[in-house]
């Protein structure tokens, strides 16, 4: 009777229903890029996917950050204010005098140390994350206004170096190193995700928080770390960006964790938490960057059609999620 | 049996919570190599023990001695660590990570800070083959049954290198078969010199496995026995301290025969309902009065036949009447308009808002019936907050106190307290009696016999088939997502009889309706 009843709960279960948003993310890329490639001749150039990578490293790693945070349930509102703090503390430092390897030491610790914070007081006072990192995204946009009203220009060697740096083949086609650094950044957290006790104790705090601690896993150590890691990636996404502009402007990067929540969201991670994976951020990226690249070939459209159809997207990928999440119960 | 020393020793233990004083003074110890069970009716503070002992609150006065050494152990994963594995009530698993990963997280194989994934997967598959359970470690475990995910949860407490084991009622969510299986793992741990802390409300099972008994009653240690020495009739006494008059009575109550309540025109009809990959097709019909049976084993649809009369999930089949006229029982709102109450199977995630308080929660139904426009004056709900509170005898009889803070079986209550008092017409009460002491068992039994004299229609979903034998009019009998049979309670069914139907599979007892 036992393996019987077994057998039936098993049978309509066995679909890999935590793969479906993100093969379906893929799929929505694929037929983005059939579109592209059927519409312009000169789409199916790689270099177009290649520029979509050049125009959006900086995002791709704060998304790798943001897709952390959601996995547990949270949410980090601070991110595009940490992005645009970042590369104006790194402008103000440059133009102050000090060596590039000092001014990268300390933008690259600003962000973690802020995440650190804000994890420390989600997690100790029991505060939502949704106001914390709300506060921390004032708080950040404020300081980049402190340093400078307007914009800083960059005119450090290594940081022009690293801007015009192209890294590409015989043929013509080109990454910056940036694109290199986001590259890195995805590899070192997928590996965290999937082969780390700190990955894995993610998506057990995603799951049930409840039952992660009844568990034994250190459910706050884990909490913080997700903070801190997101903060971290919003600070590399600074330099990265502070590399792609070569300045630092106090209104750069608004509204940016919106986009990142987008693209983490379009690529199959569930808001709830405990479910996702950090390729399917990379498709999340990919999407919001081809949809951009298709409006600019088009010419015609105002690229504010960029945000209508991310709009319509992320409706279809909640919609998509809550529908499997019923058969997931 | 036991050794001369124990493992585990816990003296002069008193904890309380704001309102309650769920410990006062107790002390526990525990032998290797031995079963203890510890028994008490509900909030008589077993669960409170427990918790203390595994870190999850901390104590007011007491010591706990592990192995000669006094511990205080900050959380469970401290106390896992010292060797103090728990199996909680609910199941403690995150239901989106594997099998093997719920085994293993916190302490997968690794090397070189790598989780080794096939390793894992591997010494999952050898661990549950020792429990018998033969599924996909790499599948979801919220893909199975919440009875394969408390045997999941053993084989986790099981694995770490356990000196004590508390299951802290493992077994309430388990069928026959499965309780077998896994006393059979509980001797062979015993065997293996591990102490292990039994917590059940089934009498039978204490018998069957335990060597020694511990009795709790109102946060106070009654006393510690060896399980030969004290008969059941003794420990029930103990458990609830008064003498047996309440078990009696209702044991004397004569059979209830089938009277003619089944007559005229059904209260509720239906006709073919089914839902896809939730039963089959079904036909029952339900008369004023009338205590309707559900048995069936673990999984075999009941759950699933009660939420659809209650529209909690939507039929895509088959029509129904209520009182003759064609209805709609299309979400729980709907039903509600048609005097339908439903106490849920679940009911810390389905029923009790743990944060409200008695009150509060016991109003509810009632004033979602009436509409949020028309709160319901804060007399009104006093009175009959505390008529129901007294009625039901729901402990501590504070109104104010948040549900979180009550026992599970007060929590029970609570739950009936909220539909009752919209005085539905027809009531569907999945599992009320599930994890709660026998005291509380017999009283709600009781109340459901007395509603039904009054008028009320029950349907009355259980595991145990000698209560649904004791209270029902009619039984309908489930088998694998469907009714195959429906049997009138007369003096030729008993326990037997039903078990062959749910073996035979279509019952030649079947009453078309």
């Amino acid at each position: 009777m036992t393996t019987l009843s077994l057998l039936t709960t098993r049978t309509w279960s066995r679909l890999p229903r935590r793969h479906v948003p993100v093969l379906a993310t893929l799929v929505l890329l694929l037929v983005l890029y059939g579109v592209g490639v059927s519409q312009y001749r000169a789409f199916s150039n790689i270099q177009v996917i290649f520029n979509v990578f050049i125009d959006n490293g900086f995002l791709l790693v704060v998304a790798v950050g943001m897709t952390f945070v959601i996995l547990t349930g949270g949410i980090d509102l601070s991110v595009g204010s940490v992005v645009a703090m970042t590369a104006m503390v790194s402008a103000f430092l440059l133009r102050e005098g000090l060596p590039a390897a000092l001014v990268l030491v300390i933008a690259l610790l600003i962000g973690p140390t802020l995440g650190f914070l804000m994890g420390c007081v989600i997690h100790f006072f029991d505060i939502q994350p949704f106001i914390v990192t709300l506060a921390g995204m004032f708080f950040a946009r404020g300081m980049c206004t402190f340093i400078s009203g307007s914009s800083i220009p960059i005119t450090d060697g290594f940081w022009t170096r690293m801007s015009q740096e192209r890294i590409g083949n015989p043929s013509g086609n080109f990454v910056s190193i940036s694109v290199l650094i986001a590259f890195a950044v995805v590899a070192v957290a997928a590996y965290t995700l999937a082969y780390t006790r700190l990955g894995r104790n993610v998506y057990a705090i995603g799951g049930n928080p409840q039952s992660a601690l009844l568990m034994g896993l250190p459910v706050g150590r884990t909490r913080i770390a997700v903070y801190t890691i997101s903060g971290l990636c919003a600070a590399i996404g600074g330099i990265l960006l502070s590399f792609y502009t070569l300045s630092g402007a106090p209104l750069i990067a608004v509204g940016m964790e919106l986009d990142v929540i987008a693209a983490v969201v379009i690529g199959g991670t569930v808001l709830t938490g405990g479910s996702g994976y950090v390729f399917g951020t990379v498709l999340g990226v990919l999407v919001l960057g081809v949809i951009q690249t298709l409006i600019t070939f088009d010419g015609s459209l105002n690229s504010w059609w960029t945000k209508i159809v991310i709009g319509g997207l992320l409706f279809a990928f909640i919609l998509l999620q809550r529908l499997i999440g019923i058969r997931y119960k | 049996m036991t050794g001369s020393h124990p493992v585990l020793t816990m003296t002069g233990i008193s904890k309380s919570f704001p309102g309650v004083r769920a410990l006062d003074n107790v002390d526990f110890r525990l032998f290797p190599g031995e079963v203890h069970a510890l028994m008490g009716e509900n909030g008589a503070g077993k669960s409170t023990l427990i918790k203390v002992l595994t870190g999850v609150y901390g104590t007011d006065q007491g010591t706990v001695t592990l192995a000669d050494e006094q511990v205080s152990f900050t959380g469970p994963m401290q106390a896992t660590a010292a060797g103090v594995s728990t199996v909680f009530q609910e199941v403690n698993l995150c239901t989106n990570l594997s099998v093997a990963e719920n085994i293993f997280i916190g302490r997968e194989p690794r090397r070189l800070g790598a989780v080794r994934w096939g390793e894992m997967r591997r010494q999952a598959r050898a661990l549950l083959a020792r429990l018998d359970l033969d599924i996909d470690v790499n599948a979801q475990l919220g893909s199975y049954s919440l009875a394969v995910q408390q045997m999941v949860a053993i084989a986790r407490a099981i694995d770490i290198k356990a000196r004590v084991l508390v299951l802290d009622e493992p077994t309430s969510s388990l069928d026959a078969g499965e309780v077998a299986q896994l006393f059979r793992v509980m001797r062979q741990l015993r065997d293996d010199g591990i102490a292990i802390l039994f917590v059940t409300h089934f009498l039978d099972q204490v018998y069957e496995i335990a060597d020694r008994i511990t009795v709790l009653r109102n946060g106070q240690l009654v006393g510690e026995y060896l399980t030969g020495e004290l008969p059941q009739l003794g420990l029930v006494e103990k458990m609830i301290g008064k003498e047996l008059r309440v078990l009696e009575r209702l044991d004397e109550q004569p059979r209830r025969a089938a009277t003619d309540r089944a007559t005229g025109t059904p209260l509720l009809d239906v006709h073919e309902l089914g839902r896809r990959s939730a039963v089959a097709p079904f036909s029952l019909t339900i008369h004023e009065g009338e205590v309707v049976g559900l048995a069936g084993l673990l999984g075999s649809g009941r759950t699933e036949v009660a939420r659809l009369l209650f529209g909690a999930d939507r039929a895509d089949h088959g029509d129904v009447r209520v009182q003759g006229s064609p209805a709609s029982l299309r979400t729980p709102v709907a039903a509600i308009g048609h005097g339908i109450g439903f106490c849920s199977e679940n009911r810390r995630a389905e029923g009790i808002i743990a944060e409200l308080s008695v009150r509060e929660n016991i109003i509810l139904a009632m004033q979602a019936a009436r509409g949020w426009l028309r709160p319901i004056p804060r007399r009104r709900q006093d009175e009959l907050v505390e008529r129901y509170v007294r009625a039901l005898s729901i402990r501590p009889a504070d109104p104010e106190l948040p549900v979180g803070n009550l026992s599970g079986g007060n929590q029970q209550k609570v739950l009936l307290a909220r539909w009752l008092i919209t005085e539905p017409r027809l009531l569907i009460l999945d599992e009320p009696t599930r994890g709660i002491d026998i005291g509380a068992k017999t009283e709600i039994q009781r109340l459901v016999a007395q509603l039904s004299d009054g008028g009320m229609a029950v349907l009355f979903v259980s595991a145990e088939l000698e209560e649904v034998l004791r209270l029902s009019h009619k039984i309908a009998v489930l088998r694998d997502r469907e009714m195959v049979a429906q049997l009138t309670n007369d003096q030729d069914v008993d326990a037997d009889r039903i078990m062959q139907s749910i073996a035979a599979g279509a019952g030649h007892e079947g009453v078309p309706s």
